[in-house]
């Protein structure tokens, strides 16, 4: 047992990988001598070379149209992008092929590739180093997406990722790299997967009756900081922490939701066509008849991401997430 | 350890020689060097202040230029004014040229903005962060000068990293086929954040311009006449018709990638001595005190960076923060539904708090 930060419980479920795997091999701009500019592959390059943490020319297509030839041949590549903002030149390699390649081979090709993306906001950064944009992966068919939300599920979820044999989208909310937690964190979770529960299931962060807040990532720290302050108000939230996007536990929601009779779902990605639409979709879908109010939203504009100086305003945050649940609660 | 190869085009030596080129030869008065003398120390300045206001917390990130001042104002100094640059995120030297405010600039890196200037007005594009992007930008503007039947030329500047990038290759490609009076130019300052060259090239980067067709050159980045006598070649060959060029300006990146980096993690102390030692305002200055400068010339000019010290650390704590309205401003060029009714939820919701900070205080970090 150790307190360990979120980057490093990351850094600790990739070395668990390499030793577990040899055909698990790293790749991403910086992550050798540097550790990557969050240092979560800090001395893994000095410990299984550089033929297996690999810091490539300054490439995105490059790197992952790569790491996909790698795959094709049995490896099994964990890619850093090293901000969400230059994920985009590779992009295309993503979405034609990785996630296609298996239907196309009609199963004869499996790519179980990991691409992580430290993403979202709210760390005083410059342009494109604060964008959400798991929605875009979302949307494609052959990719699953998921991201942590605490330091214990960030070392177990990387290590299922990497054991997936489909590609992942792996979205590290890097604002919560530095957040703490206690645990053991040399347990090969793959090998030993004795009460780990699936990456694809979501978690129950908080029992409430009252109103459900959805979230991943980044905004579920925000939504327990909301169900605490709710809670001095006398109100009792649930907040489900869905970890993974694609595939989407429904059910978990539903039951959330038919307990509840209120969902606000709350993202950093800007509202319009995002993550939470299809939540609310969904949940509708199932719920129609027992929702006392209709899902609402909070998350970013339809605008860019804007300067650090004002981020503030298009981040959720406390008052935001607390007027929507006024909202809902008041329909 | 890196070390500056010998067969780099010189102009002056690092000891402060002028030494002559055939392929290059720099018409120059004493003065004018004194001017470039000038640019490269009011840039340092800059750019050392910019430091500094970073560490006191007034912005959130610098990217030095040091080390690159001879490369950026060579460049710079060579270009005319109907020429357009397309610059990355560390050209502090050429936006000076461009008469862009220091001001400006700091805007970014304090994040007021993501812009700062009006790029027409400047004939110097927005700095852009995403490595590569801006090549095949400076292409396409040359191309409508082509089919404007204009005499002008462009300059768009990358670094040893980005010449990996797939916009780079391609721009290259672009600007050869279709003869276009585009002068890239790559500051290698031998680190791409924190890998080295040998990680990112098998061949030095002006060796590509051959495989599109296209002249490279290399030349010594720590040199301001070199590089202004090769740029203002190249710009000329450019804008009289004959296409494209590479100018490779090797250098060195005597700072770190930012301030948020640490280069001790992956360089040798030793090999920054030895490029501290070859600083491209050491020569210019061993050049002007060989030919007589006059002492009041510095003098003025150390005033003249305490006046514009004064101007960036004042400047920098003017800027305006932007406003939670100002995020739906200039999203779209016509209206669009969606911005308007998210533009007026904002203001309903600041208008119960009077503004947002006087909310609950909760930053929801
Ligand atoms: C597409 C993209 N990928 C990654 C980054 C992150 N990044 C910023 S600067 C940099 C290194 C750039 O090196 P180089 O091209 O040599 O320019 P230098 O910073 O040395 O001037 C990287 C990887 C980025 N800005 N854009
Ligand atoms: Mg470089």
């Amino acid at each position: 047992m150790a307190t360990i930060t979120m980057a490093k419980a990351i850094n600790s479920g990739l070395r668990i990988a390499l030793e577990r795997d040899e055909k698990v091999v790293l790749m991403g701009e910086d992550i050798g001598k540097l550790g990557g500019v969050f240092r979560v592959t800090d001395g893994l390059q000095a410990q299984f070379g550089d033929m297996r943490v690999i810091d490539p020319p300054l490439a995105e297509s490059g790197i992952m149209g790569t790491a996909i030839g790698m795959a094709m041949r049995g490896w099994r590549p964990v890619v850093e992008i090293q901000f969400d903002g230059f994920v985009y030149p590779a992009f295309d390699q993503i979405v034609s092929q990785l996630a296609k390649s298996h239907k196309r081979s009609a199963g004869a090709t499996r790519l179980p590739i990991v691409v992580r993306i430290p993403y979202g906001g709210g760390i005083g950064a410059v342009e494109h180093h604060s964008e959400s944009p798991e929605a875009y992966f979302a949307h494609t068919a052959g990719l699953r997406v998921m991201s942590p939300a605490n330091p214990y599920d960030a070392f177990v979820m990387i290590q299922q990722a990497i054991a997936c044999e489909d590609p992942v989208i792996f979205f590290e909310p890097k604002r919560r790299y530095w957040d703490k937690a206690d645990f053991d964190d040399t347990v090969d979770v793959v090998a030993d997967p004795a009460g780990v529960g699936s990456p694809f299931k979501a978690r129950i962060a908080r029992e409430g009756t009252d109103l459900t807040l959805v979230a991943y990532g980044p905004m579920v720290r925000t939504c327990l900081e909301v169900a605490e302050a709710a809670a001095e108000e006398g109100r009792s939230l649930e907040v489900v922490d869905l970890r993974s996007i694609s595939p989407m536990d429904v059910d978990t929601l539903v039951a959330s939701a038919t307990k509840t009779g209120r969902m606000v779902v709350v993202h950093e990605a800007s509202v319009f066509c995002g993550v939470g639409a299809e939540i609310a979709a969904r949940v509708t879908e199932k719920c129609f008849w027992t929702m006392q109010a209709p899902v609402l939203r909070v998350g970013g504009m339809h605008a860019p991401y804007p300067p650090a100086r004002v981020e503030h305003a298009f981040l959720p945050d406390l008052d935001r997430v607390l007027e929507a649940v006024d909202q809902a609660m008041d329909y | 350890m890196i070390s500056a190869p010998d067969d780099l085009i010189q102009l002056l030596t690092p000891e402060g020689q002028r030494v002559s080129n055939a392929d290059f030869p720099l018409d120059i008065t004493d003065d004018e060097i004194r001017s470039l003398y000038r640019d490269l120390f009011l840039v340092r300045r800059w750019d050392n202040e910019a430091t500094a206001l970073q560490r006191q917390g007034e912005l959130a990130l610098w990217a030095q230029c040091m080390g690159q001042e001879a490369a950026q104002i060579g460049a710079g100094r060579a270009l005319a004014p109907q020429d357009m640059v397309f610059p990355s995120y560390r050209e502090h030297g050429v936006a000076w040229t461009r008469g862009v405010d220091p001001v400006a600039i700091l805007g970014l890196f304090r994040g007021t903005t993501n812009g700062g200037w009006d790029p027409r007005k400047h004939n110097f594009g927005l700095y852009t962060i995403v490595i590569g992007n801006q090549c095949l930008h400076a292409v396409g503007w040359a191309m409508a000068g082509m089919r404007e039947g204009t005499n002008d030329a462009v300059l768009t500047c990358f670094g040893d990293g980005g010449s990996n990038q797939g916009d780079v290759a391609e721009a290259f490609s672009f600007a050869g086929i279709y003869n276009a009076p585009v002068v890239f130019l790559c500051q290698n300052n031998q680190y791409a954040i924190s890998e080295p060259n040998t990680r990112q090239m098998r061949v030095p980067v002006f060796h590509k311009a051959k495989g599109f067709g296209f002249p490279g050159f290399r030349v010594d980045g720590n040199d301001v006449l070199a590089m202004l006598a090769v740029t203002r070649w190249a710009l000329e060959n450019a804008r009289a018709g004959n296409g494209p060029a590479l100018i490779e300006a090797f250098t060195y990146r005597i700072g770190a990638h930012t301030t948020s980096d640490d280069p001790t993690r992956y360089r040798d102390p030793e090999e920054v001595e030895y490029w501290k030692a070859r600083d491209p305002l050491l020569r210019v200055k061993a050049y002007l005190d060989s030919v007589g400068t006059p002492q009041s010339f510095y003098d003025s000019l150390d005033a003249e960076a305490e006046e514009l010290a004064q101007h960036i650390r004042a400047g920098a704590r003017a800027l305006v923060d932007p406003q939670p309205m100002d995020i739906f401003d200039h999203v779209y060029a016509e209206p669009h539904a969606l911005v308007e009714e998210e533009r007026a939820e904002m203001a309903a919701y600041i208008a119960q708090f009077g503004d947002l900070s006087a909310r609950h205080g909760h930053g929801g970090h």
